[in-house]
């Protein structure tokens, strides 16, 4: 699957490149983390309790679901963080995990 | 007392007009905002950069949406304004508040809280995959980003947010599979009455629907949502519902916008005490706030959507009426010809707000039908069999209690979108009333925060 998000309008910003999980992308300026990562991909992370991906629920900053990291750790909502040029961005939390559900 | 520190947390609609009234008045308010710019979710502004003009963004709202723009403009220089400031705590007189990694503390005379509401959710078996999204999270994707949640976009759930995103998105040219909403044209036809307090709305709501139709979309009403299709890895791939005349029906689709309405954000009035009531018409706890909006902690207001749940239009009205309180309560002069009209603007959404819950009722019978496979928690992955068992083996008939022993409400949401689900199962499994088994309890933080947070010495 490509991306999960179509864009519909507002095409013509200026790019704005970024890394995500090592990989080179371009999204444009303007574009929240979410929109960056879900437009060129299906999913934001993995859940830490089952094997599910996960890609936000509610995009107004109250779910939590849509959490990604820098890579030097510092926690960021996908849905309200726009792109920066030069974000190097993971989507595997660096803590430890703790499977409940196999 | 003109030095009376007010701060007014929440820039939607509610809190601008709210603000607006005390700059008249000769206060220099405080507002703070979670989000880095004013609006609101309804009338939430899109980045710089961006394009669109009103009519696209927000249709037959543009009007309302640039006059509170517009007067948010014009206030900016004469508030205190702080956006991108989470308040995660309050004690008496002060709030505990973080901006940026950073946290800090604000002092007040007067709080008034126009926090707002957020989706109202049904869990449905599948719900946690990847490409089910709240229906107000996916009218911010294009409002705020031009972007449809996905390829083929079900809507599913009932309230009139349902026919608006979808209208929407079938205007910006996004593919919409279907709409399906599971309350029955009956109920719509007995709440007429009641809709009809304000008929433009009403026009306006049926012209939603109307285009629905003239695009064929399919469009079906009454029915009863089964399943999210799909698998851990990929997501959605498609939904079934059982529809108004017991036929399965299978749609697919990549995305599934899913809510029933809204719920008020309380948090920060139950961490400072005040009194919550229990509303009949729309089966959740409100917050206890006078006919202006005073709540029951002296000092302590609130109005808008996390007060009431009556839509934009009244929380304007609302935030003008709870900033008077506040000038009555404070012996300064007010317009009462101004107050007079807010009250009775608020009267008509009232009346409107009941045939709104009529209409597109809350379906608490679903979390009784809830398979014991199905999530409540989707955060922590914690099944509707769970959640019985701390009732049936545990014997938690409250929801506190209940949350202690099987999670549900203690993940990343904090309860925002499933405890409300877990109540209905809780009084179903226990026998009992909703009302019965309680309301989940604020804590702070009220939001996550970073363990990197630093204190800023005053």
């Amino acid at each position: 699957m490509s991306g999960r998000f179509v864009r519909l309008a507002e095409q013509g910003r200026a790019t704005v490149s970024l890394t995500v999980d090592g990989v080179p992308i371009e999204a444009l300026k303007g574009d929240t983390l979410m929109v960056a990562l879900l437009t060129q991909g299906n999913a934001l992370r993995q859940s830490e309790f089952d094997s599910g991906r996960r890609a936000g629920f509610c995009l107004m900053g109250a779910c939590q679901d849509c959490w990604v990291w820098t890579r030097s750790g510092e926690r960021l909502r996908a849905c309200s963080n726009e792109v920066r040029e030069g974000l190097d961005i993971v989507t595997t939390q660096p803590e430890a995990k703790w499977p409940l559900h196999g | 007392m003109a030095t009376a520190r007010i701060v007014i947390v929440g820039a939607g609609p509610a809190g601008i007009r709210c603000a607006e009234t005390l700059v008249k008045a000769g206060f220099k308010p405080i507002l703070i905002d979670e989000n880095r710019r004013d609006g609101g979710q309804i009338y939430r502004r899109q980045p710089e950069g961006f394009t669109r003009d009103y009519s696209t963004l927000y249709g037959s709202e543009a009007a309302k949406a640039r006059d509170l723009h517009d007067s948010f403009d014009r206030l900016r220089e004469r508030i205190d304004y702080r956006p991108d400031t989470l308040v995660w705590n309050l004690i008496p007189k002060q709030l505990c508040c973080v901006s940026q990694g950073k946290h800090s503390t604000v002092d007040y005379d007067a709080l008034i809280l126009c926090t707002g509401a957020t989706d109202r959710l049904m869990p449905i078996e599948g719900w946690q995959l990847a490409g089910t999204y709240s229906l107000g999270g996916a009218q911010i994707a294009l409002k705020s980003q031009a972007v449809s949640i996905g390829h083929r976009v079900v809507f599913m759930g009932s309230g009139p947010l349902l026919y608006l995103v979808a209208s929407q998105y079938l205007k910006a040219g996004a593919n919409v599979a279907a709409v399906l909403d599971t309350s029955p044209l009956s109920k719509r036809i007995v709440a007429l009455p009641k809709m009809l307090a304000r008929p433009g709305v009403l026009l306006t709501g049926m012209k939603l629907l109307a285009q629905l139709y003239q695009a064929k979309i399919p469009v079906h009403l009454g029915i009863k949502p089964e399943q999210v299709l799909g698998d851990a890895a990929s997501g959605v791939n498609g939904v079934r519902v059982r529809t108004a005349k017991g036929e399965t029906l299978t749609v697919d689709c990549d995305a599934v916008a899913l809510g029933y309405h809204l719920r008020p954000e309380t948090q920060l009035a139950d961490l400072a005490g005040c009194r919550m009531r229990f509303d009949e018409a729309s089966g959740q706890w409100w917050l206890a706030v006078d006919e202006e909006g005073r709540t029951s902690v002296s000092g302590v207001y609130a109005a808008g959507d996390g007060a009431k749940i009556r839509g934009a239009d009244a929380a304007e009205h609302a935030g003008r009426l709870v900033a008077m309180a506040l000038l009555e309560d404070q012996q300064k002069p007010l317009d009462a010809g101004l107050r007079d009209e807010q009250r009775k603007a608020l009267a008509v959404m009232d009346q409107f707000r009941l045939g709104l819950a009529q209409a597109f009722p809350w379906p608490a019978e679903q979390a009784r039908a809830l398979p014991d496979t199905a999530i409540v928690c989707r955060c922590e992955m914690i099944s509707a069999g769970e959640l019985r068992r701390t009732v049936s083996e545990k014997g938690a008939c409250e929801v506190n209690r209940a949350k202690a022993f099987s999670r549900v409400g203690m993940g990343r949401c904090q309860g925002r979108y499933c405890s409300q689900a877990g109540a209905e199962v809780i009084a179903a499994a226990a026998g009992v009333s909703v009302q019965q088994v309680g309301r989940q309890r604020g804590q702070a933080p009220v939001k996550p925060l970073s363990m990197l947070t630093e204190e800023v010495s005053p």
